[in-house]
């Protein structure tokens, strides 16, 4: 039994990682609804991003400066970075394209994908990049309850997970800019007619977006402590799953479905095979997709002629 | 005003709308000469420009190619079958289909199963092809059968995770009868009605004639009642239905032909490798069928052909060489300069100051310190020479070819930002540093600079020429 627990402890920490890199995945389709296949690469960046900051202070075994600080540095950075660089690949790729035909912006994210994944191999290389994350946060700093052990990394993913998703959630239903997102989402022309400054609204959604996938890459790093310029494609395809499981565009919907990811990722390697993950996490989306195409807690979109 | 005194006007056929005439004619045509060849080659049929581009691709063998370029030619082929099965979903029936190369993948894999020491089965290839076109044609409903209820994002999502599971499964799943990783080798080679291609010109010709004949097929089709409802169905799917065209079996069967296609590429694709692995068909070879789709121009045969042999011979044979992907490159620079910079003094002064600032830079680098243009262009040919002391390649290129490479991509958004004046000073430095970029790191990683390329298709070409190079824009009408 406490195999069960511990299973489900990692799934639901992975699950939160998923569930974060799917929400600003979500957040994106919901303004602009493009499937921004660029996301799973701006999580890659970020995780880099997290990489060198440990490099730049000294290294994980002699770091110059006190772990903590070490972390918000990591996160900030790689928030502020990674959100910049969202906001570059709308205003460059996107804008042009958002009236044209629906395939032309979905075609130019496969290219934008494809192109930050092979600049990554060349500035960095193909060899994975080791975070070495027990060195400066050990792996006995964490809760024991009972056999399950959840460790301090596991504790404060799902601490920041959960914090920013309330928090993004308040953004989303309290803030001004949360209604203009809203308002974007529901209905561009009529949000600019009522004087909403769309192309603002859309950049700032793109920037909260790529940030959450530039702090949820740097949480893959000390979580899983490997990097490489693949590790986004991967991660993107189980964002994606997530958000589409849950219900594109829904907040909750990316939640629950990250949840789900990483619940069934955890049990599937533990119970069954890690060769079948993939293959059935797969078949999951398609099976979902084909019973419900709006997701779990999607709303079904009528179709007005 | 009596109506019958007015002359009569030459008006369009009888039984065609005058409006639809007049937006027949409503094309946008390239610029200049280009324009006016593209009018010329209008004029020629169909049908007789299929002829003489099938019987230029079977003169090409006489003058003499080597082997590297026979199976570039064969490659390129290869691909430019994929991309007009590709054009039938995506580009006629309006359907985002990617895992379309699972398809490929899947007449490959079928191939190798049926004709092979595998499982011991040597199907000689007059049998197994149709078997594989069956299955591929069956394999293709069933990914359709999500187009019945999915539209367009959700569709592609759905196809894109078929195409992942593919790969997962011809990876991981009966590794005894599919190989896993280590994929399955040694494969008959194509054999009908007594004969067996052996040599890598039969194959060429096996293509050439195989391509002709889906071109043509294709083109039947399109031209059919099926293809003009493909066509309603892309424009309007609720008022084809209206119009009591079938949707769901229109949509089916784009997938089916589709698939049908790019089995029978993937069959012939075996045989000339020998050998099948996962990895083949995994999504940067369908990322590379989308360029192609994409460069030529989608919904047309002709320029699904013509993006895939650019695409391959740019990605396959020059890219492959210093001293080709040199020209290629700088090649490349000068055309756009001299397209897109008018009037012509404009384009003397960026290439002067060009020039006049890389000598400057690189004596200044010198007269600081020589290591720091010690290393010398990487790429071979007299380009090299000429370029020996206008660029800087210090002699530990890597890093600052890095911090280039990042410097160059925040320049060209830049460049695309800025307007007027300001984007012809930008130029300078934008061209010198690519230059400079290319000489310290591009050129020496061959295999990502074409990866890069390729992203780097995708996204200009849907910006500034989402028609395609051959493909013909609509100007949409004032009534």
């Amino acid at each position: 039994m406490s195999f069960f627990f511990q299973e489900l402890v990692n799934g639901v920490t992975t699950g939160a990682l998923y569930a974060l890199v799917a929400l600003g995945f979500s957040m994106v389709y919901g303004v602009l609804k493009l499937l921004n296949f660029a996301h799973g690469d701006l999580y890659m960046v970020g995780a880099f991003i997290g990489f060198f900051v440990i490099q730049w202070f000294g290294g994980p075994t002699k770091l110059t400066i006190p772990v903590p600080l070490l972390l918000v540095i990591m996160f900030v950075l790689a928030a502020v970075l990674v959100g910049g660089l969202g906001v570059a690949i709308e205003r460059f790729a996107y804008r042009p394209l958002r009236d044209a035909p629906r395939i032309a912006p979905l075609i130019t994210a496969i290219g934008i994908s494809f192109f930050l994944e092979n600049s990554a191999l060349l500035l960095f290389g193909a060899q994975y990049r080791v975070y070495n994350t027990s060195d400066f946060i050990s792996f006995s700093s964490g809760i024991q309850i009972g056999s399950v052990s959840i460790d301090a990394v596991q504790i404060m993913v799902l601490a920041l997970g959960a914090a920013l998703m309330v928090g993004l959630r308040l953004l989303v239903n309290r803030t001004r800019l949360g209604k203009q997102m809203r308002a974007v989402a529901a209905d561009r022309e009529a949000a600019e007619m009522l004087g909403i400054n769309v192309n603002f609204t859309i950049a700032a959604t793109f920037f909260l977006g790529s940030a959450l996938a530039g702090v949820s890459g740097v949480m893959a790093g000390l979580l899983f402590n490997q990097v490489n310029n693949t590790m986004g494609f991967t991660a993107g395809l189980f964002a994606f799953t997530a958000a589409v499981v849950g219900g594109i565009g829904s907040i909750p919907g990316a939640m629950l479905g990250g949840l789900l990811i990483g619940l069934a990722q955890s049990f599937v390697t533990g119970y069954i095979s890690s060769t079948y993950t993939n293959l059935l996490v797969f078949g999951l989306l398609i099976v979902v997709m084909v019973a419900r195409p709006s997701g779990l807690l999607g709303r079904a979109q009528l179709q007005k002629v | 005003m009596s109506l019958d005194s007015q002359p009569p006007v030459a008006g369009p056929q009888v039984g065609a709308d005058e409006w639809v005439a007049r937006q027949a004619q409503r094309r946008e045509y390239l610029p200049s000469w280009l324009g006016a060849g593209q009018r010329q080659l209008e004029r020629i049929g169909w049908w007789p420009r299929l002829a003489i581009a099938g019987l230029a691709g079977a003169l090409v063998p006489l003058v003499g190619l080597g082997g590297f370029q026979l199976q570039v030619g064969i490659n390129a082929l290869v691909l430019a079958l994929l991309a007009v099965g590709l054009n039938v979903a995506v580009g006629w029936a309006g359907l985002l289909d990617l895992g379309y190369v699972a398809f490929f993948g899947f007449g490959a894999y079928a191939f190798a199963l049926l004709s092979s020491a595998q499982v011991h089965i040597h199907l000689w290839a007059i049998a197994s092809l149709p078997i594989i076109l069956v299955g591929a044609a069956i394999l293709g409903v069933l990914v359709g059968l999500p187009s019945r209820r999915l539209i367009g994002d959700y569709l592609a999502i759905v196809t894109l995770f078929f195409g992942e599971a593919f790969v997962e499964f011809t990876n991981n799943v009966a590794p005894g009868t599919l190989g896993g990783p280590n994929g399955i080798v040694g494969i008959d080679q194509v054999r009908a009605f007594g004969v067996q291609t052996t040599t890598n010109t039969a194959y060429y010709y096996l293509l050439v004639i195989l391509l002709v004949a889906s071109m043509a097929v294709l083109r039947l089709l399109d031209t059919s009642r099926t293809g003009r409802a493909w066509r309603a169905v892309r424009e309007d799917p609720l008022a084809a239905a209206s119009m009591t065209i079938p949707v769901n079996r229109v949509k089916l069967m784009a997938f089916a032909f589709g698939a049908m296609v790019a089995a029978l590429a993937g069959g012939i694709y075996a045989a000339q490798q020998d050998s099948v692995f996962p990895t083949n068909f995994d999504t940067p070879y369908l990322i590379l069928i989308y360029a192609g789709l994409i460069l030529g121009g989608v919904g047309s045969i002709a320029g699904a052909v013509t993006g895939a042999l650019v695409v391959t011979i740019i990605y396959d044979g020059l890219l492959r060489s210093p001293a080709y992907s040199a020209y290629l490159f700088y090649g490349l620079i000068l055309l756009t300069l001299v397209v897109k910079l008018r009037p012509w003094r404009r384009l003397a002064a960026v290439l002067a100051a060009t020039a006049a600032l890389g000598f400057a830079a690189h004596a200044v680098a010198r007269a600081i310190s020589a290591s720091w243009v010690a290393g010398g262009p990487q790429s071979g040919g007299w380009i090299a020479d000429v370029l020996r002391d206008w660029v800087i390649v210090p002699a530990n290129p890597q890093t600052p070819g890095n911090w280039g490479f990042v410097l160059l991509v925040c320049l060209l958004i830049a460049l695309v930002q800025v307007k007027g004046y300001w984007r012809t000073v930008l130029l300078v430095p934008a061209i010198y540093l690519a230059a400079f970029v290319w000489e310290t790191r591009l050129v020496a990683e061959p295999s990502i600079t074409r990866q890069l390329m390729i992203g780097a298709i995708l996204i200009v070409m849907m910006n500034a020429r989402p028609q395609g190079l051959l493909g013909t824009r609509r100007v949409e009408g004032t009534p």
